[in-house]
């Protein structure tokens, strides 16, 4: 007898679920979008590749029934560098916390945009460190309340879109587990891209982020995201006073440029053309 | 989301951590928790939206088609 649906069972290790993430937990959302966005564009399973750091978020490709490699913190993008580059045919996907992909792999990331190589980052934003017990992270906003910011957060946050943005990226969109479809062409918009993607999910960690800073529960959240979240559309209509201290989601950057294994081939070749 | 006719709701309880949040975004409000498990209340009602199969994070409420289009 079927205990999930279609999409669970073609694209899932079925034996690896349910998952562990916490009830509420909004990162199944985000991993079921991937799926789906795979699906969507009709990949080849043998020719997709997830790679993941640590955090919650990276036990994402453990799950995922495709071929995945599970790394070190941070260092997901440098291990996907070599997949990609040894294998170019391979779509190469990494998914990434908040804390995994621009704290302890923020180079990677930055560097990973600059050179523009063909893989899709996803990262999972939860605006805190979760699997170790509510540190803040670099997406914790201002002000927010973190086991190692009792009294308040006195960072400022990182844009990721922004950030990647800055360094190079050539697609870069961001969405959140309640725009949950809309996430999902995000992803498949960003797997098309030939180039660096990075698409940043805003997810929900009612059990850390959300009871230290009374974010209500798992529901309540995803209303949150509603309502402090603007499309990058309406936001463009709408006057300043309306659009200030909201979210903005949507796609930022959707751009062709020469792409990094492209380039290193073309060398490659130029030599060995040559005996 | 799915437009077809012959599917329906289907759940998994034993995957089901009751978070609520297919209850909340239910548009017709036919889904409760019972002992912190999701249950159908009015399985005619549903509109097959398919909402909650797109934010469950459990995957544990989902759409599916009938066979011999029973």
């Amino acid at each position: 007898m079927a205990v999930a649906s279609k999409l669970i069972e073609n694209n899932f290790r079925m034996n690896r679920l349910p998952h562990i993430w916490c009830p509420g937990c909004g990162h199944g959302i985000i991993m079921r979008g991937i799926a789906e966005a795979i699906e969507n564009l009709g990949y080849d399973k043998e020719k997709v590749c997830i790679i993941s750091g640590i955090g919650c978020s990276s036990r994402a490709p453990g799950y995922m029934d495709f071929n995945t490699l599970h790394t070190t913190h941070g260092r997901a993008l440098a291990f996907a560098t070599g997949v990609k580059l040894a294998n170019p045919d391979l779509k190469v996907i990494v998914v990434s916390g908040d804390g995994d992909a621009t704290a302890i792999g923020g180079n990677h990331l930055i560097h990973a945009a600059r050179r523009n190589i063909d893989i899709t980052t996803i990262i999972f934003n939860n605006n805190i460190y979760g699997m170790t017990g509510g540190q803040y992270s670099p997406t914790t906003p201002h002000g927010d309340l973190g086991t190692t910011a009792p009294y308040g957060n006195v960072d400022n946050v990182f844009d990721i879109c922004r950030l990647a943005e800055g360094a190079g990226a050539t697609y870069v969109a961001r969405g959140t587990v309640y725009h949950a479809k809309q996430l999902e062409k995000n992803i498949e918009n960003a797997l098309k891209n030939k180039g660096f993607s990075v698409v940043e999910g805003i997810s929900i960690c009612p059990t850390y982020y959300g009871r230290k800073n009374r974010k209500g529960n798992a529901p309540e959240m995803m209303m949150n995201l509603k309502d402090t979240t603007l499309d990058k559309k309406v936001a463009a209509k709408l006057p300043q006073e309306k659009v200030e201290g909201k979210l903005i989601i949507g796609e930022f950057v959707n751009k062709s440029q020469p792409e990094f294994c492209e380039e290193y081939h073309k060398i490659v070749d130029k030599f060995t053309k040559e005996d | 989301m799915s437009k077809k006719k012959n599917v329906s709701l289907k759940t998994n309880q034993a995957w089901c951590k009751g978070c609520g949040i297919c209850v909340a975004f239910c548009p017709v409000k036919i889904l409760e928790l019972k002992k912190d498990k999701i249950h159908i209340t009015d399985k005619e009602k549903c509109i097959k939206c398919g909402l909650c199969e797109l934010r469950c994070p459990d995957f544990a409420i989902y759409l599916e088609e009938e066979e011999n289009g029973q």
